[in-house]
């Protein structure tokens, strides 16, 4: 076959690879675990109904933006681990301004949104000024910061939350109607409503794209990335790229929040829904820090979470399966796109042998 | 050592004396601190071994929770020591993951160590929810009780000591509050912990195996063309890393609990190899910044808010003795930054009672931010750290 077409299998050899390889091992610990093996996967590779499919889109909406933001920081071989707490305490900031109300309607949500990047960011921008100036691993200041915002959001919610007569849930006040961003309807049946938020992180993931792909920031962003010795040389402040990618990533990671707090919550409170930071890493490796790989891989984690949901009732097996074959994908994905490297270099190594060798006359 | 100890002990004595915070160095608070320092210098111990070797382990809060889940299987059918076995041998599991997707597949580290740590969460809920549910105190997300590994107590000094602490003489009672938090309820985990500190120095920097190893994180290249086989000592030693950080978690859940729990780590994975890093990458680094971040976070949890309010005052009078040593070398705008937030920490002190109860729950967590940004330029890693390494690489 030509190069061309045997580029092309390999590049689709290795995603595949790695899932198959994931589902087998999932199906081992099943196995080992006593669980029905058969019935698992028949129940989760089911059809969905209307109603799960917009579960599938809404959850792939906020996952897809949580590894944008993993993403924009992985270009810049920075590991953002901190877009868990970014995201709550930018949630928390914009359910705040919000529910306050101070402009009318569509303004509000603008204002709301343009809270929750700035918040996301500055939370984000802590541990790249420290990485900047300090030489402190971005590893373990995000993963400090996590836990700092868990306790900073809890306090601060405490003090400014608002409680519902009959309802044990403290929140923070509720957003106006006005404010709240209508869904799109998906067929017929309840609930089959996808966030209008979803709008917003296409858009993220055009821009994504645009910044990264299309601008001089990007370029320099990029290049820094692949060799930092390379940028300096060519001209770029390193510590400042540095800088300008945690809050990059940091105010995309804002947005993960917004579009359950509009479409959905409307308000904080302490049942907000969290951990969607680490399942933006996983997805960002999935996707390869591709826009178009990054929405694939969260429609698929998206589609295991939702597929998985009635596993409990119907074959009696703890749905945090899922979880171990999520955690396995992202390995199997790169180990299989270094065995396939690994096999593509040794067919070129073979292919310039053989060249060399008809040259040589006989 | 025990010079630098003895000036920790009378500080803190000058502060209770200062602040009227009487619990910050009593023994039970000591006790309590040795408890929590023990899972966090295992984990960084741990780290130490994989990073001196050349693998970066991110991986070791995912090891923990295997180790925390091991001791909870075995520790409630077959008793303590079995819980032991089987917190280090799950531990090593998770070693085995990561030591095999980075030395075998050459997968970056901290892609990894992430993996891992996804992939031991979900296994450990699953099994957990699996194995725990419809036992008689247990259920989906935590274990029944677990046997107990045993502990000793010398009464006899212990009483005596009590006396003396009660007497509440200022330095002689905190050094006698630390002696009887030493042969109080010892338990024999604590004793275990502090041989393995001893014998990792050992093996590692008085032994040619040692030596080897750390070659291999320092300059592989240089380690295969002297005949050394790095990928074997890079996988040996992540294996080794993965157990020790698999007995922290049995450790949390034997000795610092008395239950597999879910959610038992919080974070201490992390937290030992801050401490490792803070450590400059050595044992008697490692156990002070373990020891620093274990107190802190027993500080927070006792008597939290006149606790770390005292701390407030320590820490406003460092950054006093930080803005002269700034002056000094004439750099004279971060010295005024460390005086305006000396004076803001200073006035934080005195304006209010107590810290507020979430405050002084991110005690650890901010004390390793500030230990690392202030200490992190003066500290050097092994060469090779981090850097994926293939067979025949030389030359």
């Amino acid at each position: 076959m030509s190069p061309r077409t045997a580029r092309l299998v390999l590049g689709v050899a290795a995603p595949l690879l790695a899932l198959v390889a994931a589902f087998a091992i999932t199906s081992l610990v099943l196995l080992l675990a006593g669980d029905p093996v058969g019935l698992v996967w028949s129940t989760i590779l089911s059809v969905p109904e209307p109603r799960n499919i917009a579960n599938i889109i809404n959850s792939a909406t906020v996952l897809y933006l949580s590894g944008l933001a993993v993403a924009v920081g992985f270009r810049m071989n920075l590991f953002n681990i901190g877009v868990d707490g970014q995201y709550r305490i930018a949630a928390f900031a914009a359910a705040v301004v919000a529910g306050e109300g101070w402009l009318p309607g569509a303004l509000n949500v603008v204002l709301t949104v343009a809270a929750a990047v700035l918040v996301g960011a500055a939370w984000a921008g802590i541990a790249g000024v420290l990485r900047a100036t300090r030489g402190v691993s971005e590893v373990i200041s995000t993963i400090m910061l996590n836990f700092i915002s868990t306790s900073l959001v809890a306090y601060f919610l405490r003090r400014v939350a608002v409680r519902e007569e009959g309802s044990n849930i403290v929140a923070t006040r509720e957003i106006p109607g006005s404010s709240r961003i209508p869904g799109i309807p998906l067929g017929s049946g309840p609930g089959a409503e996808v966030y209008g938020f979803v709008v917003v992180a296409v858009l993220a993931g055009i821009g994504y794209w645009f910044l990264l792909n299309r601008t001089r920031f990007g370029f320099d962003l990029r290049a820094t990335g692949q060799s930092a010795t390379a940028a300096v040389a060519s001209g770029i402040n390193v510590k400042r790229m540095t800088v300008a990618a945690m809050l990059v990533s940091g105010g995309v990671a804002g947005l993960v929040g917004l579009p359950i707090l509009f479409g959905d919550a409307y308000s904080y409170g302490s049942t907000f829904q969290s951990g969607l930071g680490f399942a933006g890493i996983a997805i960002a490796l999935l996707g390869r820090n591709h826009p178009v790989g990054i929405a694939l891989g969260a429609l698929l984690f998206a589609f295991l979470d939702e597929q998985s949901n009635p596993l409990q009732i119907l074959a009696d097996v703890s749905p945090d399966i899922v979880a171990i074959t999520q955690g396995v994908i992202v390995l199997t994905v790169v180990i299989s796109y270094e065995v396939v490297r690994r096999y593509r270099l040794r067919l070129e190594q073979q292919q310039v042998a053989q060249q060399l060798a008809e040259q040589v006359p006989a | 050592m025990l010079i630098g100890l003895a000036a920790v002990i009378f500080a803190l004595s000058l502060i209770e004396l200062v602040t009227g915070a009487d619990d910050l160095a009593s023994s039970g608070t000591l006790r309590a601190a040795m408890v929590a320092t023990v899972p966090i210098a295992l984990a960084g111990l741990g780290g130490l071994w994989s990073e001196r070797a050349g693998v970066v382990n991110i991986g070791l809060e995912g090891m923990m929770i295997l180790g925390t889940y091991g001791a909870g299987l075995l520790g409630y059918h077959y008793g303590g020591w079995a819980g032991v076995a089987g917190a280090i041998v799950l531990g090593m599991l998770g070693g085995l993951i990561h030591a095999v997707a980075t030395v075998v597949f050459g997968v970056d580290h901290i892609i990894s160590g992430v993996a891992v740590n996804i992939i031991a969460l979900g296994a450990t809920q699953y099994l957990a929810g699996l194995t725990f549910s419809g036992l008689p105190g247990g259920g989906q997300t935590q274990s029944p009780r677990l046997g107990s590994v045993g502990s000793i107590t010398i009464d006899p000094l212990s009483d005596g000591l009590g006396n003396l602490e009660q007497r509440d003489i200022f330095f002689v009672s905190e050094v006698a509050a630390l002696l009887r938090a030493l042969v109080t309820n010892m338990s024999w985990l604590v004793i275990l912990a502090v041989l393995l500190f001893v014998a990792t120095y050992f093996a590692l920097w008085r032994t040619t195996f040692g030596l080897r190893l750390r070659s291999c994180g320092e300059s592989p290249a240089s380690a295969e063309s002297l005949g050394v086989d790095v990928l074997r000592y890079k996988f040996v030693a992540v294996l080794v890393s993965g157990g020790l950080a698999g007995l922290a978690g049995g450790f949390l859940a034997l000795v610092a609990s008395s239950t597999y729990r879910d959610g038992q780590t919080g974070g201490r994975g992390y937290i030992g190899l801050a401490a490792m890093i803070f450590g400059n990458w050595r044992p008697t680094g490692l156990l002070a910044g373990s020891a620093l971040f274990g107190y802190t976070e027993t500080l927070g949890l006792r008597q939290g808010g006149t606790s770390v309010r005292a701390l407030l005052l320590v820490l406003a009078v460092l950054l006093v003795v930080l803005a002269v040593w700034l002056w000094r070398r004439s750099r004279y705008a971060a010295g005024g930054i460390a005086v305006v937030v000396a004076i803001l920490v200073g006035g934080l002190y005195f304006t209010i009672d107590a810290v507020p109860g979430d405050f002084t729950r991110m005690t650890p967590y901010v004390a390793t931010l500030l230990v690392l940004a202030l200490a992190s330029q003066r500290l050097r890693m092994p060469a090779a750290d981090g850097q994926i390494y293939r067979r025949g690489s030389v030359g």
